[in-house]
């Protein structure tokens, strides 16, 4: 019991986390009042936006070159080593609510908002005193004001990124199997593959959201088909390029010789991470485009 | 719950090596659980302060009938502003620095899980804060569209400082998330040999159930900030019928995470009250399992009652039905508690501190504000009390005298432990007595006025009211005053006093109290032995 508990590691004083507090300050400000002039014009709000996420990048940099120095001089215990896999599980928890919020709107809008301005319900009335032309349909191609769009099919691109996405899983899980048995080429190999198929993953959703944009007329204003759309599947790509980012860095951390077989709390983090990554992406697969 | 430490004196010396650093560095460095306690609840009562003076305009303007004072705009950010400050200001980093100093030392944890992130998410706060607050002073003004921002207001209503809230109520939330995610690895990794689960402490306890609900809610109020966001500046029309959004659907979302903010705005209290009452009673809790399964069914239950809000929106008959007896359901689990403290104080030797005082305070006051919250959650009865200021009594007598009455409770509690000096005890009575009785004159006769009619968030209101409204305005003032004594209070307990013991309440139990007083920089180095 007693072993179980010795030598929790408390760090002395550290700059990172002010550091990051200034960071965050100057993006907050700067994209509030970035998002203002975009809208009423006025011009350098940018610059702090830049600024602050330039910060952000230093300090992520050189808290995690503080951490990774620490781990590696054997500082951290096996409780200390449960304390970051329990931080990361309820940091992917807290994730899982925030698309959940977006799902909820999905649900939301798709189940009651626009059935309810067809007529459904007792909102006969809404229906008859508001839009009276206005089909309530799912996908929303035409909105009651008239906004009209296209709603993107779940075969072609889509289907091939769920292919990409669902193989990189395997091919994550294969690496971590690899470590696990000390097969370092392994390990490289399969992170490697995984590494580009996330990446192939990201280039063929900027080609979806090209097509959209210019040949479909699908765009983050049409309606809250195109919100839904673009905020689910756009928060979605922003998780698989700071997930391929994690895995970027492992893979290098993997060519410098580190992770142990029983000590490699980063690899799992960002293993699991794309585990969560990738079942979102099933849930937006299967509710955003096929159904 | 019977607790010993076999190296009490021991951990007075292992921290020589240790000690804290000096100057203002020390404050924006550290990483010591102790520091960041202190940090968060002095940054809590600067916002108790800034958002009290709020307040204070706000029943000025409320004196007289007819616009006195300030512009109904003006007076629209004021409410605002002042709900933001004290729910997310205040209140909350409140708990988060009581967590951070007790939890520890009531674990027998050497400090909290993760100490760094714990720095971060202390130090993005003052910022959020300082964006929200400098939006007063821009053009066009601060966010005047109520604590709960519903859409259209928020979206197409809104002064252009809205991008700034927006980006302010984000880093509040992520401040929330890491300081929850800390305060969870802390209690389930850290705790020492023997304390197990159901010898913890109910705060350790309650808030172990708060961190959950933190964790779960504000990712949704991130998602739904966003949203306003993009409706307001990137064309989207989630809360717009015109592209098949629904205002209602803003509502739905807020209060999928506002529901359960309350109570994680309340189930801290329950755990300080559980920890004061028994000590000032000398009986140990009655009935500690109950209290822990009545917290965690209140917790659940705060998932599946979010519409009571919405009673008046025009949902479907059943929907109202399904929230209003969900929401009666709420009434069971908290009966339970308000039993068990009441029992705990049955035939106990009991004595009156101030903390204790605050307690029995918050025992009866929280009472009739749960009550008056089940009048609200009848639903035809909501349709006449819905948006007057029987709800704005109703939330004020849970949060001012239910939750910052626990936290004043806390304070004077543990003041001694965090300071090394008893604080004064005939000054923290005079601020209880001052307090108590202007508080219901504060909130009391917002009842009587919601009843009438009078609706809330409105600078201007029929003469008919006036008499009741010059009272409650007194009230206010005599309220906002009173806690200058409190301040007084804590930075003479701060600069000497009497001694404090190691444990100078006879009834207190918990492992904080086997440490000296003030307690040592680093808590248990080594763990002690719960038995």
């Amino acid at each position: 019991m007693t072993s179980k508990h010795q030598n929790y590691y408390v760090p002395s004083q550290s700059g990172w986390p002010i550091m990051g507090a200034i960071g965050l300050f100057l993006i907050a400000y700067g994209a509030g009042n970035f998002v203002h002039q975009m809208k009423s014009g006025g011009s350098g709000a940018g610059y702090i936006l830049l600024a602050g996420i330039a910060v952000i990048l230093f300090m992520l940099v050189g808290w995690f070159r503080n951490v990774i120095d620490e781990s590696m001089s054997g500082l951290y215990s096996s409780q200390m080593d449960r304390s970051f896999r329990q931080g990361m599980s309820w940091f992917i928890f807290s994730e899982v609510m925030f698309f959940a919020a977006f799902f909820g709107a999905l649900f939301y809008a798709r189940m009651v908002a626009v059935p309810w301005l067809g007529g459904a319900s007792n909102n006969a009335m809404t229906h008859e005193v508001l839009w009276p032309t206005f089909e309530a349909i799912w996908p929303l191609e035409t909105t009651p004001d008239g906004t009209k769009t296209q709603a993107m099919g779940w075969y072609g691109l889509p289907l091939i990124n769920t292919i990409l996405l669902l193989t990189s899983s395997f091919t994550l899980h294969f690496a971590h199997l690899a470590l696990e048995k000390g097969n370092r080429g392994a390990l490289k190999l399969w992170l490697g593959v995984t590494i580009l198929l996330g990446l192939s993953f990201l280039g063929l959703q900027a080609e979806e959201y090209i097509h959209a944009y210019t040949e479909m007329g699908l765009t983050l204003a049409s309606g809250v088909y195109g919100n839904t759309f673009f905020l689910l599947t756009g928060f979605h790509g922003l998780h698989v390029t700071l997930g391929s980012i994690f895995l970027i860095v492992l893979f290098f951390r993997v060519l410098k010789g580190h992770f142990s077989i029983d000590n490699h709390f980063a690899f799992q983090a960002g293993s699991w991470y794309w585990h969560f990554v990738d079942v979102v992406w099933l849930c937006l697969f299967v509710f955003v485009y096929v159904l | 719950m019977t607790t010993t430490t076999h190296d009490t004196h021991h951990d007075a010396h292992d921290d020589h090596h240790h000690g804290p650093a000096k100057g203002i560095m020390r404050w924006v460095l550290t990483t010591n659980h102790k520091d960041i306690g202190t940090l968060y609840l002095w940054f809590s009562f600067i916002m108790f302060l800034i958002g009290g003076a709020m307040a204070m305009v706000i029943r000025a303007e409320l004196f007289q009938p007819g616009l006195q004072l300030v512009e109904p705009n003006f007076f629209n950010q004021m409410t605002t502003v002042h709900g933001l400050v004290m729910v997310f200001g205040a209140v909350m980093p409140a708990f988060t620095g009581l967590a951070n100093w007790l939890i520890p030392m009531m674990i027998g944890a050497p400090d909290m899980a993760l100490p760094r992130m714990n720095n971060w998410s202390f130090w993005i706060l003052p910022f959020a804060f300082l964006i929200l607050l400098s939006s007063l002073f821009m053009e066009g003004g601060a966010p005047n569209f109520g604590w709960t921002f519903y859409a259209p207001l928020s979206t197409t209503y809104s002064p252009d400082s809205t991008a700034l809230f927006v980006f302010s109520v984000h880093i509040m939330g992520m401040s929330s998330i890491m300081g929850a995610i800390n305060v969870i690895v802390t209690i389930v990794n850290l705790r020492a040999p023997g304390m197990t689960w159901m010898k913890l402490p109910l705060f350790v306890w309650t808030w172990l159930i708060t961190a959950f609900l933190l964790i779960a809610v504000m990712p949704v109020l991130a998602g739904t900030v966003t949203m306003v966001l993009t409706d307001k500046y990137f064309g989207t029309s989630f809360f717009d019928a015109a592209g098949g959004g629904d205002p209602v659907m803003f509502q739905h979302i807020f209060w999928f995470f506002g529901h359960p903010e309350v109570y994680i705005m309340i189930l801290p209290s329950f755990g300080i009250i559980s920890a004061i009452v028994p000590a000032f009673a000398r009986k140990p809790l009655f009935g500690y399992a109950s209290m822990v399964y009545a917290t965690a069914s209140i917790a659940i239950l705060s998932f599946l009652v979010w519409a009571h809000h919405m009673f008046t929106t025009g949902m479907p008959v059943f929907a109202e039905l399904f929230f209003m007896y969900c929401t009666m359901l709420i009434a069971v689990p908290t009966g339970v508690k308000v039993f068990n403290w009441v029992a705990t104080m049955w035939r106990g030797s009991m004595t009156f501190e101030t903390p204790m005082l605050f307690a029995v305070a918050f025992i009866i006051l929280f009472t009739i504000g749960g009550f008056s919250g089940l009048m609200l959650a009848i639903t035809p009865v909501d349709f006449q009390y819905h948006d007057t200021y029987f709800v704005v009594a109703h939330f004020h007598y849970v949060l001012v005298t239910g939750a910052i009455f626990s936290i004043m409770g806390a304070a004077y509690y543990w003041l001694p432990k965090w300071t090394g000096h008893m604080y004064d005890e005939k000054l923290g009575k005079l601020h209880f007595w001052c307090s108590v009785i202007s508080v219901n004159v504060l909130f009391f006769p917002m009842h009587f006025l919601g009843l009438a009619g009078m609706p809330r968030r409105i600078p201007d209101y029929a003469v008919q009211f006036a008499d009741v409204n010059q009272i409650v305005s007194i009230g206010g003032f005599a309220f906002g005053l009173s806690q200058l004594i409190f301040l007084a209070v804590v930075i003479k307990c701060i600069r000497g006093g009497a001694k404090a013991p190691a444990k100078p309440w006879e009834g207190a139990e918990g492992l904080e109290w086997t440490l000296p007083s003030p307690a040592p920089y680093h808590s248990f180095t080594t763990p002690p032995e719960v038995k």
